[in-house]
C-alpha cells in the first residue's frame, strides 16, 4: 500500500485486479486463484467453503423421509416394506458402520413374511449417507427402473430402508429370497455435491458377500446421471446381471462398454 | 504378561476413539481407563519389549520390529518402567540427541504405550525436542522449518487442471516436502504422464522440488523400469503382515523399489527416496489388526516405514472416517500421538490434518491441529487448493492454511526451496510471502514466469 492509499482502496485495487490464475480454472474445479489476504482466505472464498460444506453436514443429517417415498411409489402402484437396520439413531449409525449392515429383529420378521416369493429382484431404497439424496430422487430411479423391467419379472416389495450401510442388501435379499438385491443408497455428501445417490446390485445376495461381489453406479443426480434417465441404465444392468448369473467384476468388464456407450462419462461403475 | 494381557492393558489405556469401539478393544468406562493408565504406568520397558504382540512365525512386520531393537541402545533405559520413561522424555536430561539416541532402542508398542499416559502438551513437548532431518532435493525437517506438499489432485489427471493447482502451490510457496499426485487411474502409463508433467515444469523453473505419484509400488517399479522419472516411490502401508497383504505389499517389494528408486540417484543433496502414508484404523478396516488397538497398530506401521529411509511419512489422520476417529477431538489427538510415535522412533513425520463430510468436525479443528502440530514441529502437512480435494472427495489443509501457520509461527520452508522462492519474487528477503496486493511488482512477475511455464 502506498502512502496516498486508505486500507478500503487498497482492498478494492485487490479486487478489481484479476487473478493472474483465473484462466486456469477452465482447467479444473479446484478451489485456485482464490487471493488471499495476508495468508488468510477473501471473506467470500471463505464463506463458500462454509456453505459448502454446511450443506454437506445437513445432507449427513437430514430425516429420511421414508412415509413419503414409501406413498410415492405406492401411487405409481408399487408395494412398499420399511425396515431398520440395528443401528438405531444417526450418531450409532455413523458410529458402528457394522450394526448398519444387520437388520433389526422385528424387520427380520417382516422380510421374511413377504408374500410372493422367490423373487427376481428386490429394489431397497436406503438413507446411506445422505437422505437429502433419496428423499430428492430415490423414487424417481426406483419407479425408472422397474417400469423397464419385463413384465413376467417377480418383483418383492420395494423395502425402505433406514440406518442402512450398502451390505444392508445381504441379509434383505436373503431374507425375502431375491435373485438380485438392488440398493438406492444416499452418497457420502461431497463438498461439490450433497444430493448423489449410489446404486449397488448384488446377484445372490447373502451376509458374506464383499464390495467385490457387487457394482455401483455412483453420482446419480440431476447434475450427473440424470434421475430421469439413471432408471433405464440400471435397470440393462440388472437384466444383463440375472442373464450372466453373477455381478462384480466379471460383470463389470461386461457391462462397462454398455453403460458409458452413449458418451455421457459423468456416471461411474466399478466393482 | 502373555501377549493378550499386554494387547488388552494397551487398548484399555488407549484414549477414547470409535475405532477401538468398533473392534470391541476399548476399556468399558472411563475409571477404567484411567485404572490401565496405571497398570501401563508400572509396567517395565522390558516386559514389553519381550512380549510380541503378533506370533513372529506368522508376521514379517514382528519379525522387523524384533530384528531392528538394539538391545546396546536400551541398556540405559532398560530399568524404566513405562511412567519413568514418560518423566525422563519430559526431563531436561532428555535432549534432542539424547532421545535421537535411542531410535533403535525404542520399539513401536513402547512409544505407543507411553503416548497413552500422556497429555497433548506432553506429545507436543516431547516431540518437539526429536527433529527427524531427511534429503532429497530439499531438506525436510529441520527445527524452525515447516514445508508442505503440494497435492495437485484431478479427477480425471487433467494435465492442464494439475499444473493450475501445483503453480497455484508455488505461488503461496508450497511444494517443498513434495509435489505429490493422487492418480485418479493406478496405472504405469497414467504415472508416466504426471511424472513428466511435473520434471517439465521442474526444469522450466530451475525449482528445487521432488515429485511422486501415489500409485501402487509396482506400479512405480513397472515405471522405473521404463525409465520415467521417478523421484519418490509411495506406498500406504500397516502394522501387520496380513494389513499390508491387504495392500497387495510385502517388505521384499517395499526393498525392490527403493533400491531401483536410489539407483537413479536422482536425488542432489541426499538419496531418501520413499513415500509413505498410514493411518489409525487402517489395519482394523483391513481386519488385520489382530486385537490389538488401532493406535498401536498405527505406530507398528512405523516400524516398517523406518526400514526404508523415507523422505516423507505421511499420517492420513481423518481421511479414514467417524467410525475409526469420531470428531475433532479424536482426529486431533491422533495426529498428535502419530506424529510424536513417529518422532521418537525416527519416523520423518508429516500428517494430512484432514475430516470427511461425516466426520464431527470442521474447519476450526483443523485449525487447531495444524497450528497444535506445527508447535511440536511437524515435518510437512499437505497443501490442497482451497482445502478441498475434487478427486478423493475429503478436506484437508490447504495452501492458505500453509501460509497461516508459517507466518504465525514464524516457520520457514526448506533452506533450499527458500532460496528458490525468493529468487523468484514470491517470498520477500525475510523468508515470507510478499503481500498480494503488492501485485505488480515481484509477486506478480513471479506468478507470470509461472503462468508461461504451465503453457
Amino acid at each position: 500500500m502506498s502512502s496516498d492509499e486508505t486500507p478500503a482502496t487498497a482492498i478494492a485495487t485487490t479486487e478489481q485486479s484479476e487473478h493472474p490464475l483465473k484462466r486456469l480454472r477452465d482447467f479444473t474445479e479446484a478451489r485456485i486463484g482464490l487471493g488471499r489476504r495476508g495468508a488468510g482466505l477473501p471473506t467470500a472464498a471463505h464463506l463458500d467453503f462454509a456453505e459448502d460444506h454446511a450443506k454437506a453436514r445437513d445432507a449427513v443429517h437430514s430425516d429420511f423421509a421414508a412415509e413419503a417415498i414409501a406413498s410415492a411409489l405406492e401411487e405409481a402402484g408399487y408395494d412398499t416394506l420399511p425396515v431398520k437396520s440395528q443401528a438405531g439413531d444417526r450418531a450409532t449409525y455413523l458410529r458402528r458402520p457394522d450394526l448398519g449392515r444387520l437388520v433389526a429383529d422385528n424387520s427380520r420378521d417382516a422380510l421374511t413374511a413377504a408374500e410372493g416369493g422367490p423373487f427376481d429382484l428386490v429394489l431397497i431404497l436406503a438413507d446411506g449417507l445422505s437422505a437429502t439424496a433419496v428423499n430428492a430422487h430415490g423414487a424417481t430411479v426406483a419407479v425408472g427402473v422397474l417400469k423397464a423391467l419385463p413384465q413376467d419379472w417377480r418383483i418383492a416389495p420395494v423395502v425402505i430402508a433406514a440406518g442402512a450401510r450398502v451390505a444392508l442388501s445381504d441379509p434383505i435379499g436373503e431374507a425375502v429370497r431375491a435373485k438380485i438385491a438392488l440398493m438406492l443408497v444416499g452418497e457420502r455428501p461431497g463438498l461439490s455435491a450433497a444430493n448423489s445417490l449410489g446404486a449397488y446390485l448384488t446377484f445372490d445376495p447373502k451376509p458374506g458377500r464383499s464390495d467385490a461381489d457387487r457394482n455401483c453406479v455412483s453420482n446419480i443426480r440431476p447434475a450427473g446421471l440424470d434421475p430421469q434417465k439413471a432408471g433405464e441404465k440400471l435397470a440393462a444392468l440388472v437384466m444383463r446381471s440375472a442373464e450372466l448369473q453373477l455381478s462384480g467384476t466379471g460383470l463389470k468388464d461386461d457391462a462397462d462398454d454398455r453403460l458409458t456407450a452413449d458418451g455421457d462419462d459423468t456416471p461411474r461403475i466399478g466393482s | 504378561m502373555t501377549p493378550e494381557d499386554l494387547k488388552t492393558l494397551l487398548a484399555h489405556a488407549s484414549p477414547a476413539r470409535s475405532g477401538d469401539f468398533l473392534a470391541e478393544v476399548a476399556a468399558e468406562s472411563q475409571e477404567a481407563r484411567v485404572k490401565a493408565q496405571r497398570r501401563l504406568a508400572d509396567t517395565g520397558l522390558a516386559e514389553i519389549l519381550d512380549t510380541p504382540l503378533i506370533d513372529p512365525e506368522t508376521c514379517e512386520v514382528q519379525r522387523l520390529i524384533i530384528d531392528q531393537h538394539d538391545p546396546e541402545a536400551f541398556r540405559p533405559i532398560s530399568g524404566f518402567s513405562v511412567g519413568q520413561f514418560r518423566d525422563w522424555l519430559l526431563s531436561d536430561e532428555a535432549t534432542g540427541e539424547a532421545i535421537a539416541a535411542l531410535k533403535w532402542a525404542l520399539t513401536p508398542e513402547i512409544v505407543a504405550a507411553v503416548s497413552k499416559i500422556c497429555r497433548n502438551q506432553d506429545l507436543i513437548a516431547i516431540a518437539k525436542k526429536r527433529p527427524v532431518v531427511t534429503k532429497f532435493r530439499t531438506t525436510v525437517g529441520l527445527p524452525g522449518h515447516l514445508a508442505v506438499r503440494v497435492q495437485p489432485n484431478h479427477p480425471t489427471d487433467d494435465a492442464k487442471g494439475v499444473a493450475a493447482s501445483i503453480l497455484d502451490g508455488l505461488a503461496f510457496g508450497c511444494g517443498d516436502a513434495v509435489i505429490g499426485i493422487n492418480p485418479a487411474t493406478d496405472s504405469p502409463s497414467a504415472m508416466r504422464r504426471l511424472l513428466e508433467l511435473i520434471e517439465e515444469l521442474r526444469l522450466k523453473l530451475d525449482c528445487p522440488m521432488q515429485s511422486c505419484v501415489l500409485a501402487h509400488v509396482t506400479t512405480a517399479i513397472d515405471c522405473m523400469s521404463r525409465g520415467a522419472p521417478v523421484d519418490l516411490v509411495f506406498q500406504s502401508i500397516a502394522g501387520s503382515q496380513k494389513a499390508n497383504s491387504s495392500f497387495g505389499i510385502s517388505l521384499s517389494m517395499l526393498k525392490e523399489a527403493q533400491d531401483a528408486a536410489k539407483s537413479l540417484k536422482r536425488g542432489t543433496i541426499g538419496e531418501d527416496v520413499m513415500y509413505f502414508e498410514t493411518g489409525q484404523g487402517a489395519a482394523l478396516s483391513a481386519n488385520a489388526h489382530f486385537g490389538i488397538d488401532q493406535q498401536t497398530m498405527e505406530a507398528r506401521a512405523y516400524a516398517v516405514a523406518r526400514a526404508f529411509d523415507p523422505l516423507l511419512v505421511n499420517t492420513v489422520v481423518g481421511f479414514i472416517g467417524p467410525e475409526y476417529l469420531y470428531d475433532g477431538k479424536e482426529i486431533t489427538r491422533a495426529g498428535l500421538e502419530d506424529h510424536f510415535c513417529g518422532k521418537l522412533l525416527g519416523v520423518p513425520m508429516g500428517v494430512d490434518v484432514c475430516y470427511t463430510n461425516h466426520a464431527e468436525a470442521d474447519q476450526d479443528d483443523m485449525d487447531n491441529l495444524l497450528t497444535l502440530l506445527a508447535v511440536a514441529g511437524v515435518n510437512f502437512v499437505m497443501g490442497v487448493p482451497g482445502s478441498d480435494d475434487i478427486m478423493l472427495n475429503y478436506q484437508s489443509t490447504s495452501y492458505h492454511d500453509a501460509a497461516y501457520v508459517r507466518r504465525a509461527m514464524g516457520l520457514k520452508p526448506a533452506p533450499e526451496f527458500e532460496a528458490w522462492l525468493k529468487s523468484v519474487g514470491v517470498f520477500d528477503e525475510e523468508g515470507f510471502l510478499l503481500p498480494e496486493a503488492r501485485r505488480g511488482d515481484a509477486g506478480l512477475i513471479a506468478r507470470s514466469k509461472l503462468l508461461e511455464a504451465a503453457e
